[in-house]
């Protein structure tokens, strides 16, 4: 034959499919056909140079000059010095092929990386998931020195210190987003906005730093002797104040989660279409009757998809809680107990647990909070898509 | 007299919210104030020379610094970067240059996934992969938990960097004979480079004050290490030790390394919205 075409990077491809598609079928892509091709689309003149290249070297490989004029000439060394090398070898040594691999790799390593955190837990969890089954869940004695492991009092905690946490932030949250896009002067936007992004940046520990010694005193000198003493009824606050506890652990959380749910619930507000508000205006409604018909009500699926991917967050939160819940394995009634979560009881026992039924057990902890954590993430998010589908992503509002 | 009164009502109910949302707003801002103001006045007075030469003093002695643990977070992060960003910004490219299919759609899930896993998760399972393996802690296990943690954001953010990139500067690209390869090198990627740095910026504040990941595959030490293989000490690391100590000392030591912490991370966030982002390909954004 007298070629087959000069390269196989995907761009020239496409140039010889259209070229392929104007042509009879059944008609073999030969060389100066699918150089003609490619040389009509690019808009160089075509039908000199063809008419000399086949005056010159009918039937043969084309000229070097002609290579070195196309595309991927100074790539192609190894692929086009013959025409007699079979089809794969010129994709394998094409860099096209190579670079798209690679890439491929990466992302291969990314599934690779979910894969193996599946299989890690798992695998490293085995042994406590034979040993008690699903009585691991509703077991609520945890002494490792005997050997019993009931997971209850950290489930308990994690969702209860999350909970309260939600309590606290959804309202302030909520405030803070719909008072950026819809009250206040246009100055004071882009500052408001940046301090909560702020709150997001500081690190965990540092949340735990700062309750140690300015939240956990205030809570037991001001907050908790007051909650006892007007709503102890209620039979939530009762007990000693020591200041560490479900509610100091869950007001941290929610100083934490609060970015978050106020950026998503400020992306998600952003989206409401703009007439939804002006209608309401112009039949004569107040601000506040506009912001609670027309825009919370249009946003509404997104803020609860926003506040449950503020409890995602708030389920694995470890190091903040880990240092004011005050880490004791037990279900008590009373908010202001300390108590013990999931993340946490892994952060503190995970280095000494010494033997193998232990470590399982903690790895089963660590199993169950990923599941937990990903369900609920990924249904916070389908939540958020139904409302800010269709619109481009904004980084702010 | 009737409709005077209801739109009365209205008026203020109007103005009720507005306070109300007002005010929530000046508590969580003056939350942040609070924050921040604790964090300079007490670790400013403790940060000083030898807190970033020494290493920590045993309990009792005064003075004494974090500078192994300083050094620990450089290698840390160092490691976490070399293996996740080449990773995260191939992935990235994959999903915006060739992830128009289902393993497309399936990588930019998974992603989203990672993003999500609790920290302390993620340090179990480099515990399993590395320090099972090597049968000790390292400073390597601690990369590589840190490296898991980043990818995500890193390969979101570089894929929606790429794809801001118009779609006529690739055939511009591919009309003057460029390979498909070259053009995502050279001219997409070029293209993006604010927005990518960004991005891994971003990534790297965010798991430079990371420390439940560290816990037990860093482990964290008393004395200078400068071995990738030995357990290392972590900036976090010390801070959480030292604040759940009942030493004063040990205390005010934490302080200082929180706001070196958050000097750092804030720093480079500041400095990412600042600078980079005006020059991002959407615009400033």
């Amino acid at each position: 034959m007298a070629g087959q075409p000069l390269y196989s990077s995907s761009f020239n491809k496409r140039i010889a499919n259209v070229d392929r598609d104007r042509r009879p079928k059944n008609q073999a892509l030969t060389g100066p056909t699918a150089k003609k091709g490619a040389m009509s689309v690019m808009g160089a003149a075509p039908e000199r140079k063809v008419s000399i290249g086949e005056a010159r070297n009918e039937g043969e490989r084309p000229r070097l000059m002609e290579v070195m004029r196309t595309s991927e000439s100074r790539n192609i060394s190894l692929v086009t010095t013959s025409n007699n090398v079979p089809t794969w070898y010129r994709s394998v040594f094409n860099l096209d092929f190579g670079f798209r691999s690679l890439m491929l790799l990466a992302a291969m390593t990314v599934l690779g990386i979910v894969g193996l955190i599946v299989t890690e837990l798992l695998q490293r969890s085995s042994l406590a998931w034979r040993k008690f089954g699903l009585h691991f869940f509703f077991g609520s004695e945890w002494d490792p020195v005997s050997g019993a492991f009931g997971a209850l009092p950290f489930v308990y905690g994690t969702l209860v210190s999350s909970l309260i946490a939600l309590v606290i932030a959804v309202p302030l949250a909520v405030a803070v987003a719909v008072f950026v896009t819809e009250m206040c002067p246009k100055p004071l936007r882009r500052p408001i906005s940046y301090a909560t992004e702020l709150l997001a940046a500081i690190p965990s520990v540092i949340y735990g730093l700062w309750a140690i010694f300015i939240l956990v005193p205030l809570m037991r000198v001001y907050v908790e002797p007051w909650l006892m003493k007007y709503f102890s009824w209620t039979g939530l606050f009762q007990g000693p104040a020591y200041g560490l506890g479900m509610l100091a652990a869950g007001t941290v959380m929610a100083i934490m989660i609060i970015p978050i749910i106020s950026s998503i619930t400020r992306e998600v507000l952003v989206v409401v279409p703009q007439h939804q508000r002006e209608a309401a205006l112009a039949l004569g409604a107040t601000r506040w009757e506009m912001i609670r018909m027309a825009v919370l009500r249009n946003a509404r699926a997104g803020i609860v998809g926003a506040v449950i991917l503020g409890l995602g967050r708030a389920l694995g939160e470890t190091m903040a809680v880990t240092m004011v819940i005050g880490n004791r394995p037990e279900i008590a009634k009373s908010l202001l107990a300390p108590g013990y979560t999931m993340a946490s009881v892994i952060a503190n026992e995970f280095a000494e647990a010494t033997d193998d039924l232990y470590l399982s057990a903690l790895m089963e902890i660590g199993l169950a909070l990923f599941i937990v954590t990903i369900i609920v993430n990924i249904l916070a998010g389908l939540m958020v898509w139904t409302v800010t589908r269709g619109t481009p992503a904004r980084a702010n509002a | 007299m009737h409709s005077r009164y209801i739109k009365l009502r209205r008026q203020l109910t109007d103005y009720f919210f507005t306070g109300l949302a007002a005010g929530l707003s000046v508590v969580v801002v003056g939350t942040l104030i609070a924050i921040f103001a604790y964090l300079v006045i007490k670790g400013a007075g403790s940060l000083n020379w030898s807190f970033l030469t020494q290493t920590p003093k045993p309990v009792g002695e005064p003075g004494g610094g974090m500078a192994n643990a300083l050094l620990g977070s450089v290698m840390i992060l160092g490691i976490a970067s070399a293996v996740g960003v080449p990773i995260g910004i191939g992935a990235g490219v994959y999903l915006a240059e060739y992830g128009r299919n289902r393993l497309g759609k399936l990588v930019r899930f998974t992603a989203d996934v990672l993003n999500g896993v609790p920290s302390i998760v993620v340090g179990l399972v480099a515990y399993g992969l590395v320090v099972i393996q090597q049968k000790h802690f390292s400073a390597f296990a601690g990369g590589v938990a840190l490296a898991i943690m980043m990818i995500p954001t890193v390969t979101r953010t570089t894929e929606e960097m790429l794809l801001l990139v118009p779609q006529t500067v690739r055939e511009a690209a591919f009309g003057l004979g460029i390979p498909q390869w070259r053009t995502t090198v050279s001219i997409t990627l070029a293209t993006a480079r604010s927005g990518i740095i960004t991005g891994v910026m971003l990534a790297f504040a965010r798991v430079a004050g990371e420390t439940a990941p560290l816990l037990f595959t860093a482990f964290g030490n008393q004395f200078w290490s400068f071995s990738a293989n030995q357990p290392i000490a972590a900036l976090p690391l010390q801070i959480f030790t030292y604040a759940i100590s009942p030493f004063d000392e040990w205390h005010r030591q934490a302080w200082a390394g929180a706001l070196m912490l958050v000097m750092l991370i804030v720093g480079t966030t500041t400095l990412v919205r600042f600078v980079f982002m005006r020059r991002m390909p959407g615009g400033a954004q």
